[in-house]
C-alpha cells in the first residue's frame, strides 16, 4: 500500500508563500480585500476552499485546530475539513473552543470569548459587500477606493422604509477601523458585536472569489446603521432547551415529523460545556419569558 | 474532487470529532521535523503574522545564517516569503556585498531591482540612512496591497521611545528601537496619512522582529 505524498498542509510551498504575503497585507489594511491566486482544493467550492487555503497557510505542527460549521463540530463539512488537516498537517484537533489555537468557521463566531493566542478563520462565499448593488468589479474597487458607501446606506434605508427595520439578518455589513465596508461572511447579525475589539486575529478566505481579508485584534468594527434605527443583534426570545442559556444564539430544530420543534444553542461545544457544568433548562422560566 | 482526496472515505455525519494524529507522512515526524524547510518557513511567517496583527510586539525567530549584513531573522523572513514573484531592493550596505545577491539567487530566486518603487520587499541594513518611505511603492487607491514591505535592520529594540496606537493594539503600546532616522515618527505619520496606501515596516534586531504596518500611529515620546 502506497500512501499519497502530501506537502505539509496540502499546499505547495510556493502557493503558501503567495497566500502568506496576501494575509500580511490583509492584516496591514484591515477590511480591504486582497486578491490572491486561489488554488484548486480537493473539495468542492462551497466547502470552504478559501478558509481551507488560509488555514493551510498559517497552520504549524504545534497548532490545535477546531472546525465548526454553523456552530457545530459534527457536520460532514466540519468533520471532513478536520480530517483533511489531521491527514495533511498532522495537527491535533479539538472541539473545545478554549483549547484551539486556530478555529476555522462557517457561519458562526463561537460563544466562548476568544483569546490573543487564537486565530479565527472564516469561510466566505461572497466577499464583496457591494456586489449585489454593483456587479462590476472595477466599479466596486473604485467605490472602496473612494469610500463611496452611500449606495449601501440607501439599500439599508430602503429596507427600513419597506419593513420598518433593516431586514438583513445574515452577512450584515460592517465598517472596519473607520475605513472599509466589509462582508463578515454569513454569520447571524447576533455575532456582529463579537467582530469588534476581539482579542483574536480574524482572517477571511473566499476561494471562488479569490479574496483574503482580515480584522486585526482590538479593531473597531461597526455594524452599519442609522441614528433613528440603531443596529440591534437578533436572537430568538427563548432559552436553550438543553442548557437553559438565555444569551447564546439559538437554532430552531425540528424534533419529529409532527411539527415538534425546539430551540437549542447553535454552538454545540458551548452548550455541551454548560450542561457538563450542571446548567439545565427550566421549562417554567421559559414560559415566563414567553408570557 | 480529485484522486488524492482525503475526502474519499467520507466521514459520516456525527462520526465523532475526536481525531488524533494519524496517517502522517513520516517526513514530518521526529528529528527531521526541525530541519524541514516547510516548518522553518511556517514558523517565520507565523511570527511575522502575529507581529503584524500586534504592531510593536516582539517575536523571536529561529534565524538563518546568511552573508553579512543579513541579520539572521531577515534571512529567515526572506527565505519564508520571497520568491521569483517578489522583486527585492537592496540598500547600499546590502548591495555592496556580492555574496548577498548570490545568497538571494540561490535561496529564493527573487529578482533584485534598482528602483525602490518596483520592490515587493526592501532590505535595509543602514536604518539611520534609510531612504524616504515615499520612494517605495505605496500601492494604488484600488490596490493598496501592491506596496513595498521594508525589512529594516536595527541594533536593538531599545533607545528612542515611541507610543503606538491603532488596529491590533489595546489602547496604546510603548515601543523603542534604534538606530532610526531622527524624524522617524514624522515619516511614519506621513505614511499613515496615505492609508489605505502606504508601506509596511518590519524591524529586525538579530533574531528579534517587530512590525509597524501602515495602519499604526507612531508618536515620539
Ligand atoms: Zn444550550
Amino acid at each position: 500500500m502506497s500512501a499519497p505524498v502530501y506537502n505539509f498542509a496540502y499546499l505547495d510551498e510556493q502557493t503558501k508563500r503567495m497566500i502568506r504575503r496576501a494575509i500580511l497585507k490583509a492584516i496591514a489594511i484591515p477590511g480591504y480585500q486582497v486578491p490572491f491566486a486561489s488554488r484548486e482544493m480537493p473539495m468542492p467550492y462551497g466547502w470552504g476552499t478559501g478558509g481551507v487555503q488560509v488555514t493551510a497557510s498559517i497552520l504549524g505542527p504545534d497548532d490545535t485546530l477546531k472546525v465548526i460549521d454553523q456552530g457545530s463540530d459534527d457536520t460532514t463539512n466540519a468533520v471532513s475539513i478536520r480530517k483533511f488537516f489531521v491527514k495533511t498537517a498532522g495537527v491535533e484537533t479539538t472541539t473545545r473552543t478554549e483549547d484551539a489555537t486556530v478555529i476555522q468557521t462557517r457561519h458562526r463566531i463561537p460563544e466562548t470569548a476568544l483569546t490573543e493566542n487564537q486565530v479565527l478563520v472564516y469561510q466566505v462565499p461572497i466577499p464583496e459587500p457591494l456586489r449585489f448593488l454593483e456587479p462590476r468589479e472595477t466599479e466596486t474597487r473604485r467605490m472602496h477606493a473612494l469610500s463611496e458607501y452611500g449606495l449601501m446606506h440607501v439599500k439599508l434605508y430602503e429596507d427600513i422604509a419597506r419593513h420598518g427595520h433593516i431586514a438583513t439578518t445574515y452577512a450584515y455589513p460592517v465598517e472596519v477601523g473607520g475605513r472599509y465596508v466589509m462582508d463578515p461572511s454569513p454569520i447571524p447579525k447576533f455575532d456582529n458585536p463579537k467582530l469588534s475589539d476581539s482579542a483574536a486575529l480574524q482572517l477571511f478566505g473566499a476561494g471562488r472569489e479569490k479574496r483574503i481579508y482580515a480584522i486585526p485584534p482590538y479593531t473597531k468594527v461597526k455594524s452599519l446603521d442609522f441614528e433613528d434605527h440603531p443596529f440591534e443583534p437578533y436572537r430568538h426570545d427563548a432559552a436553550c432547551e438543553l442548557c437553559g442559556a438565555t444569551h447564546s444564539y439559538l437554532d430552531e430544530v425540528i424534533t419529529d415529523d409532527k411539527g415538534g420543534r425546539m430551540f437549542v444553542c447553535s454552538d454545540t461545544d458551548f452548550c455541551e460545556q454548560r450542561r457538563a457544568e450542571g446548567h439545565a433548562h427550566v421549562p417554567d422560566q421559559n414560559e415566563a419569558v414567553h408570557g | 474532487m480529485n484522486n488524492l482526496s482525503p475526502f474519499a472515505a467520507h466521514p459520516r455525519e456525527g462520526g465523532g470529532p475526536e481525531v488524533k494524529k494519524q496517517d502522517l507522512d513520516s517526513r514530518f515526524r521526529g528529528n527531521e521535523r526541525s530541519m524541514d524547510p516547510a516548518y522553518e518557513s511556517q514558523a517565520a511567517f507565523r511570527a511575522l503574522m502575529d507581529c503584524t496583527a500586534r504592531p510593536g510586539e516582539l517575536r523571536k525567530l529561529r534565524g538563518v545564517s546568511a552573508p553579512a549584513p543579513f541579520a539572521p531573522a531577515t534571512a529567515a523572513l526572506i527565505q519564508s516569503l520571497a520568491d521569483y514573484e517578489t522583486p527585492l531592493w537592496l540598500d547600499a550596505a546590502f548591495a555592496a556585498e556580492k555574496k548577498v545577491a548570490d545568497w538571494i539567487r540561490f535561496h529564493c530566486g527573487a529578482p533584485i531591482v534598482r528602483e525602490p518603487g518596483e520592490a515587493a520587499f526592501a532590505l535595509i541594513a543602514d536604518a539611520a540612512a534609510m531612504p524616504p518611505l515615499a520612494q517605495f511603492s505605496q500601492g494604488t487607491a484600488e490596490y493598496p496591497d501592491r506596496s513595498t514591505t521594508l525589512l529594516v535592520q536595527i541594533e536593538s529594540f531599545a533607545g528612542t521611545p515611541f507610543t503606538l496606537r491603532g488596529p491590533g493594539i489595546k489602547a496604546s503600546r510603548e515601543f523603542a528601537a534604534s538606530p532610526l532616522p531622527a524624524d522617524f515618527a514624522v515619516r511614519m505619520k506621513e505614511n499613515r496619512a496615505l492609508f489605505p496606501r502606504g508601506v509596511d515596516l518590519v524591524l529586525v534586531a538579530g533574531n528579534d522582529i517587530a512590525a509597524l504596518p501602515r495602519s499604526v500611529a507612531v508618536e515620539a515620546r
